[in-house]
């Protein structure tokens, strides 16, 4: 007969162990109950769901197929309340389920500081995803909120918060933030980079009370000090949650004591994850609980093997904030540092020394020798040899030169890469010999980096070090959740299956979603736009607000309306055409862009074809500064004005502008021409720029002057205007039809190399095919959205006015 | 009490998209999917205001155009990690036109 095995908690632990046990063919009839009405989920990743970067379902691990494929009686929602010992039956209030082996893995419970107050609604902790949302809907820009406790759990609190606008104040009872993990000078690094944020830090503060009448108004301090708040939020530390054990009579210390095997003092019942005490220890990281899932699962399987506690190293996940922590770093006789700080770069290293080991690394600023350290830590190596260099890393250790991959390639085959689910290094090359060159394929062969996601980074560089060429970082991840399929993939099997429409794609390629999402069905649009110009269709409805309402829209649902200005050159009377435009619709700013233009902001959706009907009345056509696709050309005034002049610069913007228009591209294209190296277009920072020199012009790509800056590099130099717009024009499509979506033209040139993109379009007949096919699109695209959309101002308009049936 | 009352064709909806209806209580937004299901939905997401009309149409979903944030538009629903629930209306297509149960403008004529 199957043994019984009722588990209390789906938490972070229960879940490794029950997938252990699965995956080692266990037979079991498991009853999995969860106070939450949910089942196991990534709990560690609650912070970049705060924060905004992922979203629950992201962060799911075992879904509901999981289970029923595992048989599981899942009873989410249905907290035990009863285990009865005697007969072998836990309760929870829909009544009773008998057990053969019973699994205690209730975590733990937030600790309330006990002060006036802390009852008041707006008091939350930080455990769950119902705390997470309650902080996500309490965020918005100017609202307040304190968070109390700066350690690990509050700074990610407040750093997701902050990321969402609000007006976050963390109040800390000790002297320096996170001071368990972090000694005092990283921890004010710590603070200094997370006031820079505009996160206020009040150290040293004792709360005395939490003020309100319905609800929390604000927080009073010992020091008298008042910070209005309409959100708390208490991580001031984790209590095992050990009411059920305490109730059954189990022996319960601080948590739940178990021992080797995970054995509580009754043989039949198993205990893991931070509601234990195992040898006078208690646990806060999930690096030793999946240690303890391991563990149990044998013990519940019939192997003998035995529960060792592994030293813990710590990282913040909040996304800029780069610090670690391991082992022991307090200051005591006989110990001695090694620091190095970079003020410049905000950079703070320091290792504790005891004889010739190393004890503890403490590192702000630039961790990436953490795991170095870390490994020398834990193999309590000889550290005499290396003591000189140590603080500069394993690229100096041994006087090899420095090289970005070196730390990681320096690592022995044991070293531990992921710290969550202990993979070393050995491990994840071994998955790699074995065939897995994604980085999805390496974690689910080996979970490095499944779990909090921090070492993303390193398994990627053993992967690059393993594969060479052969391996992109961030290749791999599926277009959105409607498909596995990469963006790259899609695109190819676009072309070779030749799918032209987007229910197609979606049939073909077996999208998971019905309709596809707010994500993928833009990017199709393009995709399918770029490939097969005349067969396709634009589809209105898969495009964003901007593009389908051929405007920006702001925040407060108008839009803005730009007229396009050929090489940024205007004239009177079109000025006058402009300024009557923003007189009549009674537009609220008039501004000039960087790209040379007139934004008239502030414009009624109703308004729209009228606004742009006047517009097109004077002379003037779209400008697309919505669109991705081509946005501006810059100039300079060159040979016609500019006494340094070489070229006629503006001239030569006006052509290429009126070549590309109209062109939808993957994501925005500006582009600028200077008339001499002085530069004044700014054409160097920009997606395509040209410089003009005596011989003729320099056409440089790939800038930006973005989230990223960066200069553009040098494509090729030819000497007749004729020749700039052919490769400008191939350039361009050779980008259409081959990056990705949303990626501006230096990601592209940074994925596919700038090499190989000089070969294409430096080959004659490549250039004039990928000319040809440009110029096929344009005669399709390059068509004036306003005055299309102009002649049809009903379907602007609300369809229907209930305002004046009411009135009657 | 239901007391549906005509607003528009069915075809001036364009399918996998919204159009608005002005009332005294604000804009509701009304919805069209691929397979001709109509929804009525006030026209403001509860995150920051923005037009759920002017979002993208997926299944029965609709992202709102400002910061992503997806309804469904069977309850008003946020999915996913998002919580906040936008009020919806009794809507249906009878003979190519678009019925919407204008109720809510009676109780407040009432109040
Ligand atoms: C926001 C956040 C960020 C974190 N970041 C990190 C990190 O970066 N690195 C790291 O190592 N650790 C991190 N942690 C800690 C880590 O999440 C915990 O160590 C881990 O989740 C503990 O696992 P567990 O299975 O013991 O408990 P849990 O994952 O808490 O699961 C316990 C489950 O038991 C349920 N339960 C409790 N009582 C009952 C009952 N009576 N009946 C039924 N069910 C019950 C609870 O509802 C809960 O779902 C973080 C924690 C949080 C909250
Ligand atoms: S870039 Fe050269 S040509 Fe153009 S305005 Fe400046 S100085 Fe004159």
């Amino acid at each position: 007969m199957k043994q019984k095995l009722v588990v209390i908690g789906a938490g972070m632990a229960s879940g490794r162990m029950l997938e252990t046990i699965f995956d080692a063919g266990g037979n079991f009839d498991v009853t999995l109950f969860n106070a939450e009405p949910r089942g196991n989920y990534n709990r560690l990743m609650l912070s970049p769901v705060l924060s905004g970067e992922k979203t629950y379902a992201q962060i799911v691990t075992h879904d509901a197929d999981w289970y029923a494929a595992h048989g599981v009686d899942c009873r989410f929602g249905e907290p035990v309340v009863k285990i009865d010992r005697e007969n072998r039956v836990v309760y929870s209030n829909a009544g009773g389920v008998p057990y053969d082996a019973l699994v205690i893995a209730t975590g733990s419970a937030p600790f309330i500081v006990p002060v006036p107050g802390k009852d008041l609604p707006g008091v939350v902790a930080y455990r769950d995803l119902e705390d997470t949302n309650a902080m996500i809907s309490a965020s918005a820009p100017g609202a307040k909120a304190v968070v109390i406790g700066g350690g690990l759990l509050g700074l990610e609190a407040a750093a997701g918060m902050a990321a969402r606008g609000a007006e976050v104040t963390v109040i800390h009872l000790m002297g320096h933030l996170m001071e368990r993990q972090l000694d005092p000078a990283a921890g004010y690094l710590l603070q200094k980079d997370l006031e820079s944020r505009g996160i206020r830090i009040h150290c040293k503060g004792a709360t005395k009370a939490i003020l309100g009448t319905d609800r929390v108004e604000a927080v009073l301090l010992e020091d008298g000090t008042v910070y209005p708040a309409d959100l708390v939020c208490m991580a001031v530390g984790i209590r095992p949650e050990v009411r059920l054990a305490n109730d059954a009579h189990l022996e319960v210390g601080r948590g739940i004591t178990v021992n080797d095997q995970m054995r509580t003092s009754d043989p039949a019942i198993f205990a893991l994850g931070e509601c234990v005490e195992h040898d006078k220890q208690l646990f806060g990281l999930v690096a030793p609980l999946y240690d303890q899932a391991k563990v149990l699962a044998a013990t519940l399987l019939g192997q003998d093997v035995a529960f060792r506690p592994v030293q813990t190293a710590t990282k913040l996940k909040v996304t800029g904030v780069d610090l670690f922590s391991a082992a022991d770093f307090a200051e005591a006789p006989g110990r001695e540092d090694i620091v190095f700080r970079d003020p410049g770069r905000g950079v703070y290293k320091r290792l504790i020394l005891e004889g010739d080991r190393l004890l503890g690394a403490v590192m702000y600023g630039d961790t990436a020798d953490g795991s170095w350290f870390f490994d020398l830590i834990k193999q309590g190596k000889d550290i005499t040899d290396l003591r000189d260099t140590l603080i500069f890393g394993p690229a100096f250790a041994g006087g090899a030169s420095a090289n970005p991959l070196a730390a990681v390639a320096a690592l022995p085959p044991e070293a531990e890469i992921c710290g969550c689910n202990g993979v070393c290094k050995g491990k994840i090359l071994t998955a790699i010999e074995g065939g897995a060159n994604t980085l999805d394929m390496v974690r689910s062969a080996t979970k490095a980096s499944a779990s909090c996601g921090t070492c993303t980074g390193l398994v990627e560089q053993v992967m690059a070090l393993t594969l060479g060429d052969g391996f992109t970082a961030n290749a791999n991840p599926p277009m959105c959740k409607c498909t596995d399929h990469t963006h790259e993939d899609v695109r190819r099997l676009i072309k070779s299956m030749g799918l032209k429409s987007i229910p197609a794609v979606m049939q073909e390629l077996g999208w998971k979603t019905v309709g596809g999402c707010a994500s993928c069905r833009p990017a199709l649009n393009y995709y399918l736009i770029a490939d097969w110009p005349t067969e396709y269709a634009d589809d209105r409805q898969s495009r964003f607000v901007n593009e389908r309402n051929h405007g920006n829209i702001q925040k407060d649902g108008t839009y803005s309306v730009v007229p396009r200005m050929w090489g940024g050159v205007t004239t009177p009377a079109e000025l006058r055409a402009i300024a009557d435009a923003a007189d009549r619709y009674a537009v609220p700013m008039v501004k000039v862009t960087g790209g040379q233009r007139i934004d008239l902001l502030g414009v009624k959706k109703e308004d729209l074809p009228a606004i742009w009907s006047d517009l097109n009345a004077a002379g003037m056509v779209s400008g697309h500064a919505y669109a991705k696709g081509l946005r501006t050309v810059k100039t300079c005034v060159g040979t016609e004005f500019c006494r340094f002049g070489t070229q006629d610069s503006t001239g030569l913007g006006i052509k290429l502008e009126k070549l590309l228009w109209g062109s939808w591209t993957p994501a925005k294209v500006k582009l600028g021409v200077s008339g001499c190296p002085r530069n004044c277009a700014e054409a160097t920072c920009k997606d395509i720029g040209v410089v003009c020199v005596d011989s003729g012009y320099e056409i440089s790509v790939a800038g930006a002057a973005g989230m990223d800056v960066r200069e553009t590099e040098f494509l090729c130099k030819v000497t007749t205007e004729a020749e700039v717009m052919e490769v400008i024009a191939a350039f361009t499509q050779l980008y259409r039809e081959n990056a990705r979506y949303l990626h501006r033209i230096y990601k592209w040139v940074a994925k596919v190399g700038l090499d190989w993109c000089r070969t294409q379009v430096e080959d004659e007949v490549i250039r004039r095919a990928l000319y040809d096919r440009f110029m096929l699109s344009q005669s399709v695209y390059q068509i004036d959205p306003w005055a299309e959309h102009a002649a049809k101002p009903a379907d602007w308009a609300p369809v229907a006015d209930l305002t004046i049936r009411a009135a009657e | 009490m239901t007391q549906f009352i005509d607003i528009a064709a069915l075809d001036d909806i364009p399918p996998q998209g919204a159009r608005v209806v002005k009332t005294p209580v604000g804009c509701i937004a009304v919805f069209r999917t691929a397979d001709d299901q109509l929804f009525a939905l006030d026209d403001r997401c509860p995150h920051k205001g923005g037009p759920l009309s002017e979002g993208i149409v997926h299944g029965t979903s609709v992202t709102c155009p400002l910061h992503a944030w997806v309804f469904d538009l069977n309850t008003g629903q946020a999915q996913g990690a998002d919580d906040g629930q936008v009020r919806t209306y009794a809507v249906r297509s009878e003979a190519g036109r678009v019925l919407l149960d204008a109720a809510f403008l009676a109780r407040r004529s009432a109040a």
